[in-house]
C-alpha cells in the first residue's frame, strides 16, 4: 500500500516543474517533500492523486497505475490540497456529510478514524465553512480527507501560514494516523517539520537534492558547523562574508552558522578574526546541523 | 519624538460585536528597532497591526504611529509608513518596472522621481534582464525582495512586514533577513510578524499576543530567561498553548 514514483518528468511551458524524479514510499511510512515553494511538491501531488499526468515516467500508489488505475485510486486515497477547496458555503458538518456520501459511506461508519479531529471542531458544525478559523478549516479538511478511511493519506502542505502551535498539534495527529495503517505523504516548507517524518526527500527546482531518514540526512552533512555570535549582528554578517576562509554563513537564530574551506578549521581561528575587526562578547561553538543547513548546503 | 519611540500605543481595543479582537493593549517600539509581532492564528495580530497602518478604527484606546494618530490622522500614517503582505505585495500582471510606477503614483512621487528611483532598485537588486518581464512569472523569492523595495520607495520611516517569507527557500529567507537589518541599520523601524520562530531570534524585541491581548513583551533573550527554555519556539508553545 505504498507509492512508487519511477522517472517522472512534468513540464509547463518552458517551465520544468519535475525533472526525473524516483522515489519509493513504504506501506505505513511517513513521507516528506520538503523544499520551498516552486519545488514542484504540488505538481508531484496532483499526479500521483490522478489529477494531472506527467510527461514522462510511471507511478503507482497503493499497487495501482496513476494513469489506468486512476479510478481505483480515487477510492483509495485521501487528499487535502494546498489551497482550502472544502465548500465555503456548506457547514462544517455538510461538508464532512458531502464527502461522506460521494465515496459511499457515512460519517458514523469511519467515525473512530476522524474522532480525535473532529472533536475540535465539532463545536462549531453548523457554522459554514467559509467562516471558520485557519486552524479549524485544516482540521475540517483533514476529517474530510479520511471520511472515506483512505489506504493512502495525501497532505499537500497542511501546515503552511499556521502558528506553531497549531502545526505542532497537527503533526501529533499525523502521528495518530499513522499508527492507524495509513501510509502518509506530506509536503511541507517549514524544516523542522521534517525531523518529524521517518523519511524525506529534500526538493528544489523540480529535483530531489537527498532521500533519507532525517537524522541520516544530518549525519552526512560534510562540514564542522559554528555557531557564532557577537554584540553586532549586522556588522557580524558583512565580516563573515568577507573573511577569506568563509564556506557559508547564515544567520541561524541568534546566532549565525558558519562553515570554512578548511577541515582542520578551528573556532579560535575565528575568533583571532572577529577580534580583529573590533566584535565584542565573542560567542564561536562547534553545534550539530540541522536540516535546514543540509538543504542549502545541497542547493548552493 | 518622546524617548526616541516611533510607535506609541496605549490601551488599544477593537470589538466586532460582541468579540474583542484586540484587547486593551499597550507598548512602544522604539525608533530603528526591529520588533517581532508574534502570536497564534486568531489571536488578533493582523486587526491591531490594520489599525497601526490606519485602515481600520480602534474602537478605543489610542496610538500614534510616526507622530500621527490613528483615527484621526490616518492619511498622513499611511503615508510615513511602508507596508508589506505575503497575500498582497504586487500585482502579477504588470511587469516590475511597471509595479514600481504604480506605487511610486500611489505615494505620490513626482514622475523624475520615480525614474530615478526604478533604476537605482533595478541596479540594487540586479533585475536588469527581468525589469521588463510580469511579476507573476518570477519566482516567488526574487518578487518578495521586490515588494520589499517597493514598499521602501517613499522613504516611510516604518515598515509594516506580514509574513514576509511564508513559504521562500531558506537562502533567500535569509538574504531577506539581511535586507531587514540593512534597512534597521540605516535607522529605519521595522514592524514584523512571522511563524518562524528563528526570525524572532532576529528581533531586537519580540511580543506575543495570545487572545487579543499581549503575553509577553522583551527581548527574545529575557523571553528565554524568564521562561527557562532553549529557544523562541518554546517560548510561544509555553505561551500559546493553555489558550481554547
Amino acid at each position: 500500500m505504498g507509492i512508487s514514483v519511477k522517472h517522472i518528468s512534468k513540464s509547463y511551458d518552458k517551465v520544468r516543474a519535475l525533472d526525473d524524479i524516483s522515489f519509493e514510499v513504504k506501506p505505513g511510512e511517513l513521507f516528506g517533500l520538503i523544499g520551498p515553494d516552486g519545488a514542484g511538491k504540488t505538481t508531484l501531488f496532483r499526479i500521483l492523486t490522478t489529477l494531472l499526468i506527467a510527461d514522462k515516467g510511471e507511478a503507482t500508489v497503493a499497487g495501482y497505475d496513476v494513469v489506468n488505475d486512476y479510478k481505483a485510486i480515487r477510492n483509495l486515497v485521501g487528499y487535502m490540497p494546498g489551497r482550502f477547496s472544502l465548500y465555503q458555503d456548506l457547514t462544517v458538518e455538510e461538508n464532512l456529510n458531502f464527502f461522506a456520501t460521494i465515496f459511499g459511506t457515512t460519517i458514523e461508519e469511519n467515525y473512530d478514524l476522524i474522532k480525535d479531529i473532529y472533536v475540535q471542531i465539532e463545536p462549531f458544525k453548523n457554522r459554514r465553512a467559509g467562516k471558520l478559523s485557519g486552524g479549524m478549516k485544516q482540521k475540517l479538511a483533514l476529517s474530510c480527507a479520511l471520511i472515506h478511511k483512505p489506504k493512502v493519506l495525501f497532505l499537500d502542505e497542511p501546515t503552511t501560514g499556521v502558528d506553531p502551535v497549531s502545526r505542532k498539534e497537527f503533526w501529533e495527529i499525523l502521528k495518530r494516523l499513522q499508527q492507524k495503517d495509513i501510509t502518509i505523504l506530506v509536503s511541507t516548507p517549514y524544516m523542522d517539520e521534517a525531523a518529524l517524518c521517518d523519511r524525506i526527500a529534500l526538493m528544489t527546482g523540480g529535483q530531489i537534492l537527498q532521500l533519507s531518514a532525517p537524522e541520516a540526512i544530518i549525519a552526512s552533512f560534510p562540514k564542522k558547523i559554528f555557531k557564532v555570535r557577537t554584540a553586532e549582528t549586522y556588522r557580524l554578517i558583512q565580516d563573515l562574508k568577507v573573511f577569506t576562509q568563509t564556506h557559508s554563513a547564515y544567520p541561524f537564530g541568534e546566532y549565525m552558522h558558519f562553515t570554512s574551506m578548511e577541515s582542520d578549521f578551528k573556532a579560535e581561528d575565528l575568533i583571532r578574526y572577529l577580534k580583529g575587526k573590533k566584535h565584542k562578547n565573542i560567542e564561536v561553538l562547534e553545534t550539530e546541523p540541522t536540516i535546514e543547513d543540509s538543504f542549502m548546503e545541497l542547493s548552493k | 519624538m518622546k524617548n526616541g519611540n516611533i510607535i506609541h500605543v496605549k490601551n488599544l481595543t477593537k470589538t466586532f460585536g460582541d468579540f474583542t479582537a484586540v484587547d486593551n493593549i499597550s507598548f512602544q517600539v522604539g525608533k530603528g528597532e526591529v520588533f517581532g509581532f508574534l502570536g497564534a492564528n486568531g489571536a488578533g495580530k493582523t486587526t491591531a497591526m490594520k489599525m497601526l497602518i490606519g485602515i481600520s478604527k480602534p474602537s478605543s484606546g489610542e496610538a500614534q504611529v510616526a507622530g500621527f494618530d490613528v483615527k484621526s490622522q490616518a492619511e498622513k500614517v499611511k503615508r510615513s509608513i511602508g507596508y508589506m503582505s505575503q497575500r498582497f505585495s504586487l500585482y502579477n500582471d504588470l511587469t516590475i518596472r511597471e509595479n514600481i510606477t504604480f506605487f511610486g503614483g500611489i505615494y505620490g512621487l513626482k514622475k523624475s522621481d520615480i525614474k530615478t528611483k526604478s533604476q537605482n532598485l533595478i541596479d540594487e537588486l540586479d533585475l536588469h534582464d527581468e525589469a521588463d518581464k510580469l511579476v507573476g512569472s518570477l519566482p516567488l523569492g526574487w518578487k518578495q525582495k521586490v515588494a520589499f523595495s517597493v514598499s521602501l520607495l517613499h522613504d516611510p520611516q516604518i515598515i509594516f512586514l506580514d509574513e514576509p517569507t511564508g513559504g521562500v527557500d531558506p537562502i533567500t529567507r535569509r538574504k531577506f533577513w539581511e535586507m531587514i537589518y540593512r534597512e534597521a541599520h540605516k535607522g529605519k523601524t521595522i514592524f514584523v510578524t512571522t511563524h518562524y520562530m528563528d526570525e524572532a531570534e532576529y528581533c531586537d524585541r519580540v511580543s506575543i499576543m495570545v487572545a487579543g491581548k499581549i503575553e509577553a513583551l522583551d527581548t527574545p533573550k529575557n523571553l528565554k530567561e524568564k521562561y527557562k527554555v532553549e529557544s523562541m519556539n518554546q517560548v510561544f508553545l509555553k505561551l500559546a498553548r493553555n489558550i481554547e
